[in-house]
């Protein structure tokens, strides 16, 4: 154990263990904001919320955890393709998103990521699979987004894009299982 | 016949249905035998990724070990997100023997590690190899943008036959295909992801300065490989043309369908009559 | 028989507080040959050298231990002493209580014992000294400076001056190096060609000096104070001695179109060339890659108009020797290339250039005349991007330490840029300013605040160009939290600076060491900054670390000082710590020989008074020979010792252990 890891906060340690990212490496070049496609969207920036996150403090952690940057990560990898430091800095933010997530920290303007991400999930646990249909309707009964893209359902059914019956697999006790598990927080 | 095992993913046999239907079809030229993998389920997507650590391992891990435990040594993966999510999955599992212990015991599954995962890069590499090329008979002659968004350029590991800055993967087929690959910059920006109903505005954003730079350097369709940046290049296009945000259509097609167009394929067997945007033209006599 | 003497030093509380100084030293008195022994504070004062001193006058003492820190430290303090006292100094040894005992135990009482063990070895060992005597060598009073810079410039012009010869070997056309590229230099903008020139005609005319350019070192032979280094004369197909300098070939040369590499690329030179008018010597050379004469046998243009018949196609490589006693290694450094930055471009974007690039747009002499145009098209730049720690401070695709140059000539790049075009506009982004020298740190803040230059805090995530040739830098400004993009008419990156190509094969050539960068290493980075770890061999400029002129031209002459230091004697004085072979026993197996690694075992005939070959042996070169050891590990007929360390001392040592 070197000496920055002993001398880590709570949450530093936290962020190590989860994503392997040793906060205290980086020294704020600002590359990962300057190369974020949703950093222009964000609240905090990537780099921001890499520096807070080293502060560690309960402050700081507040502001993390109520942030909407955390829910605009889009999964691109370019921070992490790019630092100079061989950090990773959307897996930070993934820590601090599920982190967010279990103490029901979520902004407004975050909560139709949530509500698709957790519509997305839910359709995969009933069936082994995603399926578009129940994933729409789940969406738009958690979101209260109603009236956005209806004409394209239609269009879609018409040009045989989407399967009427959803797929349901054999496994699926097995993944209802898996997802019950997770949900008691194991790490991996 | 040579045969390769098969993930099409959930995005597959839904709005990414295109895709399916032209790898099978470009399979089916080369002689390659694609065995899916019994039960496969969903790989958790960005959506597992973003709320669960846990769960986003444990979801490719079943799909790991169940190619492995049904003889399947190497995968296709055609949706870039499975791609990288299965990938990045057997990456995470070398670098710790512990994370795999635990793995198992929560799938309750054994995986050794054994299987290989291909990208749709990959997998039009390993046909152009066996010969793929003598079987092409329809000159296209179009002038194409080479378009690899975020999961096949990036993922240390992950794309390990590419170059993250200068992707190049695609460029080979393009041009056996009889087309001409254009240089321009956006070939690894990303489009916006898995946002396209949770966050629009900045799907529309980033999706619109791609087909801008495709438009300027002269493109007469741009070619993709994944079924995530090609909803967000050709449905939400449609948006974008009535937000007169874009002046005019531009296809997006698979690098599957291409190829199949120029083995001489019917459009409509590849699935071009289900696109947003109309791409039927780009043949002679197709549409 | 033996009258040794032991002195236990407290060293303050270092030693004192976990070790039983009183305890060790009654201890000792009861060794076998010890005849007294005290213990004191501070040994290595002048009152316990007083101590030590005494003793040896008065107690007729045939030996010393000196039971205190490293000898590293004291060693030879004590042996100084000891000597004034009329003693051999061979003859006194050090225990080392502190670094081997006190410092790394807490147990007082197992301390204390280890303590009077470590003495016991030392008694050993001392009871069985012989006097020795230094070993003295010649020194051949003349210095190689390899690398034509300033810094070699500088040294050699020292060196000159303190009244010794130098020979000053470049590898390229004309000595200058990068200084003679360079427009304007930090933090006065004076001219870099005004006061670099007179130094390079200086260094060619002195008497002192003789100058071998176009010129590499092959080999080395020897050791300090005689050298014999080989050095290759590469074919220049011009006879300088012909050769008047008229440029009437260089001028009619068919071929005009080579980047130079003087221009970083920017401006074309010849077949036949100087790399740039202020050349010293200005004479000529043939690059043999791309001469149509030397590649296909057609043409002969040069050799023609040549009205002094200087030009000689059939000119070869040539090997000549040359004698020094000290080396001054002065190799410079050069920029890293940024095509491993795939995102700036990878190196395939003309208008994405180095700092070299931009100081030859920016000087008088450069391709441009002092104009900024870029390359791609040659227009002037209206926005211009300049980029620092582009490769340093980067551990995944360049190198993790800080260049140390390049914010103060960034700095001084947007400077020039504002003087030249008044409605330009020059961006810098950067991660830190490191501006600590004298007048940097307001140079830096007379760019921003008189001359205009914006900086904004961030690293630059990617460069791409448009259709119309614009730049689009995609940066972040992290101060105010927020992603910037800018559009720019030409890009500058200050690249890393790395050693040249082949300064390892250079080090090796003369026993110097390097760290993983390739930069050469000193004998210690605080007190001995010049020194190598090979004796005789002494660094200058960025061949030691990235370094700017000044620095430079400090370490050059510091080098200088400690080459005349050395020359200052006409003889050298080596510990004697050398091998000894027993001609009597040696049975010239020659495993010795293969397995020196200075060459110091050589083979040697042993003669009758006829001068007839009796038999062969082996004798070691006490110049050549550092005292390793290694002979005496490999040799079967144990007929190699080692002075001061001999097979019987250690056997002794381990005895009274045991």
């Amino acid at each position: 154990m070197t000496m920055s890891e002993k001398r880590e906060s709570p949450l530093a340690k936290a962020v190590r263990e989860t994503s392997g990212v040793v906060l205290a490496e980086c020294y704020q070049c600002g590359k990962c904001t300057a190369g974020c496609p949703m950093a222009r969207y964000m609240d905090l920036t990537p780099n921001q919320i890499m520096r807070l996150a080293q502060a560690g403090d309960d402050a700081a952690l507040e502001r993390l955890l109520s942030c909407e940057a955390l829910w605009y990560c889009v999964g691109c990898l370019t921070c992490a393709q790019r630092c100079p430091r061989q950090l990773d800095p959307a897996a930070v933010m993934d820590v601090l998103r599920e982190m967010a997530h279990r103490r029901r920290k979520i902004p407004a303007a975050a909560r139709k990521i949530l509500a698709f991400h957790k519509a997305f999930l839910a359709t995969v646990e009933w069936g082994g699979r995603m399926a578009e249909i129940p994933l729409v309707l789940r969406y738009k009964m958690n979101s209260g987004d109603f009236l956005s893209d209806v004409f394209l359902g239609p269009v879609m059914l018409a040009k045989r894009k989407l399967p009427l019956l959803p797929h349901r697999i054999r496994g699926r006790a097995e993944i209802r299982r898996i997802f019950a598990t997770c949900r008691k927080g194991t790490r991996p | 016949m040579k045969t390769l095992g098969y993930y099409p993913g959930c995005s597959l046999s839904g709005g990414g249905i295109e895709l399916d239907l032209s790898v099978r079809a470009i399979a089916k030229v080369a002689g390659v035998e694609l065995r899916e993998i019994e039960d496969w389920n969903c790989c958790g997507a960005s959506a597992a990724h973003s709320l669960d650590h846990s769960l986003a391992v444990a979801l490719p891990f079943r799909v790991l070990a169940l190619a492995e435990s049904q003889g399947l040594s190497e995968v296709l993966a055609p949706c870039a997100a499975c791609f990288s999510r299965l990938k990045g999955t057997q990456v995470r599992l070398t670098r710790s023997p512990e994370l795999g212990q635990r793995m198992q015991e929560l799938v309750e599954r054994p995986y050794n590690g054994t299987v290989r995962i291909l990208n749709i890069n990959e997998f039009v590499a390993s046909l152009l190899a066996e010969g793929l090329a003598g079987k092409f008979t329809r000159k296209l002659g179009l002038k194409v943008v080479a378009y690899y968004g975020c999961l096949l350029s990036r993922g240390e590991d992950i794309v390990t036959s590419d170059d993250a800055e200068d992707p190049q993967g695609m460029a080979a087929a393009i041009r056996v295909a009889g087309c001409e690959v254009l240089p321009w910059n956006s070939s690894n920006e990303c489009c916006g992801g898995g946002f396209s109903m949770s966050k629009t505005g900045s799907v529309l954003d980033l999706s619109q300065a791609i087909l801008d730079e495709a438009r300027a350097v002269g493109a007469d369709l741009v070619v993709t490989g994944c079924p995530m940046c090609h909803s967000n290049l050709d449905m939400r296009q449609l948006e974008l043309l009535k937000r007169r945000r874009v002046p005019g259509a531009l296809p997006i097609l698979y690098l599957s369908e291409l190829l199949g167009l120029a083995a001489g394929l019917e459009p409509g067997a590849l699935g071009l009559g289900r696109h947003f945007i109309e791409s039927r033209q780009l043949v002679r006599g197709g549409a | 028989m033996a009258r040794i003497g032991v002195f236990i030093c407290h060293c303050g509380e270092n030693i004192g507080r976990t070790v039983d100084c009183p305890a060790v030293s009654a201890a000792a008195v009861r060794m076998p040959g010890v005849v007294h022994s005290v213990d004191y504070k501070y040994m290595c004062s002048d009152p316990g050298q007083q101590m030590i001193k005494k003793a040896i006058v008065e107690m007729k003492l045939t030996g010393v231990v000196v039971a205190a820190c490293s000898p590293r430290m004291h060693e030879r303090t004590f042996r100084a002493a000891a000597a004034e006292a009329g003693l051999n100094p061979f003859l006194l040894e050090m225990a080392n209580l502190r670094e081997h005992c006190s410092w790394v135990h807490a147990d007082k009482a197992a301390a204390t014992q280890k303590a009077i063990d470590l003495v016991r070895v030392m008694v050993a060992k001392a009871r069985r000294d012989r006097a020795l005597r230094p070993i003295r060598v010649p020194v051949e009073p003349t210095a190689l400076v390899v690398g034509g810079g300033i810094a070699g410039i500088q040294a050699a012009l020292d060196i000159a001056a303190g009244g010794k010869k130098v020979v000053l070997v470049e590898r390229g056309p004309s000595i200058g190096g990068h200084m003679a590229r360079l427009s304007e230099t930090f933090p006065t903008l004076d001219c870099s060609q005004c006061i670099l020139t007179p130094r390079m005609v200086e260094a060619a005319s002195h008497p002192n000096i003789t100058l071998m350019t176009y010129s590499e070192v092959e080999s080395v032979e020897g050791f300090v104070g005689n050298f014999t280094v080989t050095v290759r004369h590469k074919a220049r197909y011009v006879d300088p001695a012909k050769c008047t300098g008229c440029g009437d070939c260089f001028n009619k040369c068919p071929l005009k179109n080579i980047p130079n590499e003087f221009d970083a690329g920017l401006g074309m030179r010849r077949a036949i060339y100087v790399p740039f008018p202020q050349a010293v010597p200005n004479k000529p050379v043939i690059d043999a890659a791309h001469c149509t004469m030397l590649q296909k046998g057609k043409c002969g243009l040069c050799a023609k108009i040549c009205p002094r018949g200087a030009i000689d196609y059939k000119d070869q490589d040539s090997l000549v020797k040359v004698k020094v006693g000290a080396v001054v290694l002065a190799t410079g450094f050069q920029l890293w290339d940024h095509a491993a930055y795939g995102e700036y471009g990878g190196g395939r974007l003309a208008d994405v250039i180095d700092g070299f690039a931009f100081e030859r747009l920016a000087s008088a002499s450069g391709p441009t005349g002092g104009l900024i145009k870029r390359p791609s098209d040659g227009k002037e730049p209206k926005t211009i991007v300049f980029l620092q720690c582009c490769g340093s401070r980067d551990d995944k695709a360049g190198k993790k330490y800080c260049s140390k140059i390049c914010c103060m000539y960034t700095a001084k790049h947007a400077m020039l840029y504002r003087h030249k075009v008044h409605d330009g506009r020059a961006v810098v982004f950067y991660m830190d300013v490191r501006a600590a020298g004298k007048g940097y740190e307001e140079f830096v803040r007379r760019a921003l605040s008189d001359d205009g230059a914006e900086y904004v805090r961030g690293r630059v995530s990617r460069i791409t160009r448009k259709q119309d040739g614009t730049l689009v830098v995609r940066g972040a400004d992290t101060l105010a939290g927020r992603p910037v993009t800018i559009e720019a008419d030409l890009v500058v990156l200050a690249d890393a600076v790395v050693p040249r190509p082949g300064s390892e094969k250079l080090a090796q050539i003369f026993g110097v060491g390097y760290d993983q960068d390739g930069f050469y290493s000193e004998a210690h980075p605080k007190l001995r900054p010049v020194e190598t770890a090979a004796a005789g061999v002494f660094l200058a400029g960025a061949c030691q670390a990235p370094k700017d002129i000044p620095e430079s031209v400090a370490q050059a002459s510091a080098s200088a000082a400690k080459v005349l230091g050395l020359f200052a004697n006409p003889e050298l004085e080596r510990e004697p710590i050398i091998a000894r072979v027993n001609r009597a026993t040696c049975a010239h197996c020659r495993a010795c020989i293969s397995a020196c690694p200075y060459g110091a075992a050589k083979d040697f005939d042993v003669l009758d008074r006829a001068g007839k070959v009796l038999r062969t042996v082996v004798d070691v070169n006490e110049g050549l020979c550092q005292g390793c050891g290694t002979c005496a590990a490999v040799c079967r007929s144990h007929s190699v010792d080692l002075d001061g360390f001999t097979g019987e001392q250690i056997h002794a040592e381990l005895n009274a252990l045991l």
